[in-house]
């Protein structure tokens, strides 16, 4: 199953993004949150984005979910540090927390990391009020 | 007794921490008010974590890297840590540069600020401080001039690079949100690139 990281500058807007994703999927052990700072201050930190995608990882890859700014650079750093280590990675271009959402219904279905990323990345054109 | 090497860190770190308050005020202006607080508290991590007595350049600027990298939290932590990470290979199992290595260490800098942030000169970030600084640096080394008055050189563009920063419109990093409001005001990371060399100057003519 693709493994899912959730990151964000904020530890309490991870840890809600995986608590509202993981509903959409049966196992939700590999949906892992990687917000804050270790001393639990806001940022961003690529050293915990690794941790986390090597948790979240079971050999089949893992999708990232960033929220702003530094997300994306740090999440950049975390998988360059990947680099040999065998782990497939990928960003999607998505809103965090629908893409989130999508990219765990997608996990959960049994698909390949490039459809995962697909998914979260559709969630960009949902439309809330059609 | 501490090495050069952690001394001139420590110089850049003191500086940093003891400013923390002007960088927060001119992130304030135009970003999210953290840039100060941003990185003091990766340099007192550093200041912390650095071993004193370790002459390797190459190793430090590693360690202070990851640490960067790693305690920050901004957007300077990634860029300034893989800065420090490319400067660091350029430096491994060196005691001492000479001002023709400064070149080279400028280069991996920028390269290193280059690669993670895919920034430009002009799209006003610490860059806009730091690759002017390099190029009158690289010029006054070339022409032969005195150490001292190269890192003159240096912090003089760097001066002059932050100051520009002010007078055009952001289009990278969270100023670039405000577009045209971001003009006027100065850029928080070419600040503390600027007081990264004056420390280095201040170092080295102390030194
Ligand atoms: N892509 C980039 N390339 C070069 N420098 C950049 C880039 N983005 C931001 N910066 C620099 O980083 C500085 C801001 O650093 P700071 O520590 O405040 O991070 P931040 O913008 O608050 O990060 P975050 O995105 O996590 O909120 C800017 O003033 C600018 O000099
Ligand atoms: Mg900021």
């Amino acid at each position: 199953m693709v493994g899912i990281v959730i990151v964000s500058h904020s530890a309490k807007v991870a840890e809600g993004i995986v608590e509202l994703a993981a509903e959409m999927a049966a196992d939700n052990g590999h949906i892992i949150a990687a917000g804050g700072l270790s001393d639990g201050g806001i940022g961003t930190d690529p050293l915990r984005i690794q941790a986390a995608i090597e948790q979240a990882d079971t050999g089949d890859g893992v999708a990232v979910l960033a929220d702003i700014g530094s997300s994306i650079m740090s999440a950049e750093t975390a998988i360059e540090f990947l680099e040999g280590s065998g782990i497939r990675v990928r960003i999607a271009d998505a809103p965090v927390l629908e893409g989130a959402v999508s990219a765990c219904a997608a996990s959960a279905g049994g698909t390949s990391l490039d459809e995962v990323i697909a998914a979260a990345e559709e969630a960009r054109g949902f439309s809330k009020l059609a | 007794m501490a090495s050069h090497i952690y001394e001139c860190i420590e110089k850049i770190g003191q500086s940093i921490i003891d400013n923390r308050g002007f960088l927060t005020e001119l992130d304030r202006e135009i970003g999210d008010a953290d840039h100060g607080i941003n990185m003091a508290r990766g340099f007192g991590e550093v200041l912390a974590q650095l071993p004193a007595d370790n002459e390797d350049i190459g190793a430090a600027l590693k360690k202070t890297g990851m640490v960067l990298l790693s305690k920050v939290g901004g957007a300077s932590g990634p860029l300034y840590g893989t800065a420090c990470l490319e400067a660091a290979k350029v430096c491994a199992g060196r005691t001492a540069l000479t001002a023709e290595d400064g070149k080279t260490v400028f280069a991996a800098v920028i390269a290193g600020i280059q690669k993670r942030g895919k920034a430009v000169r002009g799209e006003k970030t610490m860059l806009d401080a730091i690759i002017p600084a390099s190029e009158a640096y690289a010029a006054a080394v070339d022409a032969g001039a005195p150490v001292d008055a190269c890192l003159d050189a240096m912090c003089e563009a760097a001066k002059e690079g932050a100051e520009y920063t002010a007078s055009i419109r952001a289009t990278k990093g969270r100023a670039s949100y405000l577009g045209d409001r971001s003009i006027g005001h100065k850029d928080p990371g070419a600040a503390s690139s600027l007081l990264a060399m004056e420390a280095i100057r201040s170092y080295v003519k102390g030194a």
